[in-house]
């Protein structure tokens, strides 16, 4: 281990929750993801023990409504969208371009306290009456019927969501004029072309979604009538700010996570990404046209049927640079020297499960489908496949393959590896029989059902139990191995970021020399420095060493 | 006709089929991606294992052709899938013109059915076999869903508008329909049974209860006891244009508009008869939110309906002239 590094530069409470190291402000936003992951598991739990039986033996049905509210406020606002760019984002965009810090360190920082706000807010509603409102607000069932603690929650989420706006505006800064010399736009790592996009996603949308909290937080408290109709107001206007934002925010959700996928790869085939300027120009076509789909929410509100046709078409749209994207993943295969470490296991999951839900939007998409599968248990088991089997299984990999750089050390492979299985079987037997109910017509939010859904429920039931276990083992492990695991050194896989090119864990300002790129991202056949066998020798384009000692 | 696959719920109206085809049109599409994408993926990593420690592999930097293919490929595929869907669903949105209407209302937590006799259920829809169907459907409250899967129709009913959708049963039988968007505490609970007789048994069944006063009757009596009908004369003399066949006609407006007067008009002009004022008459008439149910407003709106048998006035209607010239 390297004597000095960002973790023991200083001691003390203080230097943790005053810090402007990028990298301590990462794990600061590491704890409190883990645990609004839990608190969201914790609900899901209830919901799945619940649903064994038809009739609803185990909760009420206020506390059952109040449990999957509950788990989609806290999943999707406090764990998916800060999770890979509040923590791999923050810790890993300056190392990867090759600068000290972000370019607003301290905004950073308050990035961490305000989201920590709305959390708890947030976490007040929850014990204070819970909400029962759905994660969706719907209107005017949220601000007028509603007797659940809905004010302080729309609060809690409405402040958590400058913590996003302030991430994305701190992300698109560095990106644009921090990378160190020779660091080109082509030459960037993907997930940062991921977090760009993403970030462009968060500044743009985040702010729909906190004024149209504001504005139902202002009907509930008030009185007003935005979206009461006894009022004049339309509930359907409340629907399109909504999701406005909300669509977008599912992209915020799984774009970062196709960016570690990219890294993942190219890393563990020991060669360049396949198409690197399609993915990259990919992610921004994903960002721009996920802004104009939003209405695909609403085909049965009984809005124009021009409307819900123009909508579906650009549904339609936005799935082409998704596909784009998996067959370059898939073709970069091909010709490679593939390992089968843990973060590829992952990266693997990934590709068969956001496949799965991705192809499954196709159904939901089209406008003839969607009338009988809109609300039922096929919408829910789509959105599980893509923020669980793609945006978790991307965050965890992620996680694996950077845990030897956040911490000097490595997990225990062959747990890491099996735990991935258990997760991977554990996934699909919760979630595939959702489709299978969904087709059969069971609508979602339902807290008792008919009898002949039963099976597939138990089935569901049975598949969260062992998904569970395949949590709670990283979970044990990596925390062990931070402090036990075996020494990593700089460049344990090897990869060619330049994050892994500086020691691990990183020094507090990162490189003691600014680097100079010189080199392609992901090119392996120009890397003597990594020590791997290039039939016909290295390139032409050396790699300048870093030390000045290699 | 049985459903192609055991988990789908039984074809029992016109639109099933045609979703059911495209539902597995969709799937045989996806399904073929699937297997080739993880066939390929599971080929290359036996394939391309890594067979030293220090091996790399090889350097490629990408194909255009194959990104060009594999780019328009799938978007002529996409818009295959969603022209047929966007024609399925044009024709469900449109309803066509002899439709055995029933009202509708939903409210926590329970749904309120009114057939065109005056029957009302609760939790229940008779319905005969072979006829189309429509529901004009309101909501006293929240938003709600009435959901067929048997019919693969559903459509929202939201307060403050009127929601329509049509389906022709073709089999009859029993059929599970659900509240189908979350509405609170007993959302679960909020469904019932659709039951398709054949038309003998329907209209057996519908003049089997008496008692219950047919809509457009108490529309009748709501007109008179809320004083409509000193405004609104029927030859066409008074403070407000006559309402003989203004029900699906073309109304023309002060600002020079048009407007199809539908259910959803009707509606807005008892409630906020300032929107849309007719051309030729002043803004007098008085709002009656507040002063009527939603159950009261279908009513007056089966009166209004049923005028259309009535002669219709030549001046005095402030029906849209049909040519130029006709005043």
């Amino acid at each position: 281990m390297p004597e000095k590094h960002y973790l023991n530069a200083t001691y003390g409470i203080r230097s943790w929750l005053l810090t402007t190291d990028h990298k301590r402000i990462a794990l600061l936003y590491l704890a409190s993801v883990t645990l609004f992951f839990f608190i969201g598991g914790f609900f899901a739990m209830m919901i799945r023990l619940h649903l064994l039986t038809p009739n609803g033996y185990l909760l009420s049905a206020d506390t059952y409504n109040r449990m999957f509210t509950m788990h989609g406020v806290a999943m999707i606002f406090f764990f998916l969208i800060p999770s890979i760019p509040a923590v791999m984002g923050n810790f890993l965009i300056p190392l990867m371009i090759g600068a000290k810090d972000l370019a607003f360190p301290k905004i950073n920082l308050l990035s961490w306290y305000v989201y920590v706000v709305g959390g708890m807010f947030t976490l007040w509603s929850m014990v204070n009456g819970g909400l029962d409102t759905g994660w969706t607000f719907y209107t005017p069932l949220s601000t007028v019927y509603s007797n659940s603690a809905v004010a302080p929650a729309v609060v809690g989420v409405f402040i958590t969501g400058f913590s996003s706006i302030l991430t994305g505006l701190n992300f698109l800064v560095t990106i644009h004029t921090m990378r160190a010399p020779g660091m080109t736009w082509f030459r960037l790592p993907l997930f940062v072309w991921a977090h760009y996009a993403t970030s462009i996603v968060m500044i743009l949308g985040t702010p729909v979604v906190a004024i149209t909290l504001g504005l139902a937080g202002m009907e509930r408290l008030f009185g007003l009538g935005f979206f009461n109709p006894a009022m004049g107001g339309d509930p359907i206007l409340f629907q399109h700010l909504f999701w406005f934002y909300s669509h977008p925010a599912v992209y915020i959700m799984i774009l970062p996570a196709m960016g570690v996928i990219s890294e993942l790869i190219p890393t563990f085939a020991r060669k360049k990404l396949f198409g690197y300027h399609f993915v990259a120009a990919a992610s921004l076509a994903i960002a721009v046209i996920g802004f104009l789909v939003w209405t695909h929410h609403m085909f049965v509100t009984g809005q124009s049927t021009y409307a819900a046709v123009a909508f579906s078409f650009l549904t339609f749209l936005v799935a082409i640079p998704s596909a784009v994207k998996t067959f370059n993943w898939t073709a970069t295969l091909f010709g490679g020297s593939i390992s089968f470490d843990t973060p590829m296991l992952y990266a693997f999951g990934f590709l068969g499960l956001f496949l799965v839900g991705g192809l499954t939007g196709l159904f939901l998409g089209s406008l003839g489908t969607d009338i009988n599968i809109h609300d039922t248990y096929f919408v829910v088991a789509h959105f599980h496949y893509i923020m669980v089997g793609g945006a978790v299984m991307g965050y965890l990999g992620g996680l694996h393959f950077w845990w030897p750089k956040i911490t000097g050390r490595m997990y225990p492979e062959w747990l890491a590896r099996i735990a991935a299985f258990i997760l991977f079987i554990g996934f699909n037997f919760t979630f595939f029989p959702q489709f299978i109910l969904g087709i059969m017509g069971m609508p979602r939010r339902y807290h008792v059902y008919p009898p002949e859904f039963q099976i597939y429920n138990v089935m569901s039931t049975a598949g969260a139990s062992i998904l569970a276990v395949g949590y709670l083992l990283p979970m044990v492990y990596l925390t062990w191995a931070a402090f036990y695991g075996k020494v990593a050194g700089e460049n344990p896989w090897p990869a060619t970021g330049l994050e892994w090119k500086t020691q691990s864990p990183p020094l507090t300002e990162n490189f003691e020399v600014t680097p100079v790129v010189t080199w392609e991202a992901y090119d392996f056949h120009n890397r003597p420095d990594l020590g791997l066998d290039v039939p016909g020798g290295h390139g032409p384009r050396i790699v300048a060493p870093a030390h000045g000692d290699d | 006709m049985q459903s192609p696959l055991p988990i789908f719920p039984e074809q029992a109206s016109n639109f099933a089929g045609n979703v059911d085809a495209l539902f597995l049109f969709i799937l045989m599409t996806t399904l073929f991606f699937a297997v080739l994408v993880t066939v390929l993926v599971i080929f290359a990593a036996f394939k391309f294992r890594r067979k030293s420690e220090k091996e790399v592999g090889d350097e490629v930097e990408g194909n255009l052709v194959l990104e060009i293919g594999w780019t328009l490929i799938p978007l002529v595929i996409a818009l295959g899938i969603f022209a047929w869907g966007a024609v399925i669903y044009v024709n469900y949105r449109i309803a066509p013109r002899d439709t055995l209407d029933v009202y509708v209302i939903g409210k926590q937590w329970m749904w309120k059915l009114q057939q065109p006799n005056g029957r009302k259920e609760i939790n229940e829809l008779h319905v005969p076999v072979n006829r189309n169907i429509k529901l004009i459907m309101g909501s006293e409250d929240v938003i709600h869903d009435f959901y067929v899967p048997a019919f693969r129709v559903k459509m929202d009913v939201v307060p403050g508008r009127y929601n329509t959708m049509w389906f022709r049963p073709t089999k009859v039988g029993k059929y599970h329909f659900f509240c189908s968007q979350y509405c609170g505490t007993n959302h679960a609970v909020m469904g019932g049974w659709v039951t398709v007789m054949d038309p003998a048994e329907y209209a057996a069944w519908l003049s089997g209860e008496s008692g219950d006063v047919n809509p457009v009757s108490a529309g009748e009596k709501l007109f008179t006891q809320l004083a409509c009908v000193t405004c609104h004369l029927a030859n066409g003399t008074g403070r407000a244009p006559s309402l003989n066949g203004v029900y699906g006609a073309k109304v023309l407006l002060a600002d020079g508009s048009t407007v199809t007067a539908d259910e959803a008009y009707i509606r807005e002009s008892i409630l906020q008869p300032k929107a849309k004022i007719v051309a030729g008459y002043q803004p007098v008439m008085p709002t009656f939110q507040g002063l009527v149910t939603e159950e009261q407003i279908l009513n007056l709106t089966a009166y209004i309906k049923s005028l259309q048998s009535q002669p219709v006035p030549a001046k005095g209607a402030g029906i849209a002239p049909a040519a130029a010239g006709k005043k």
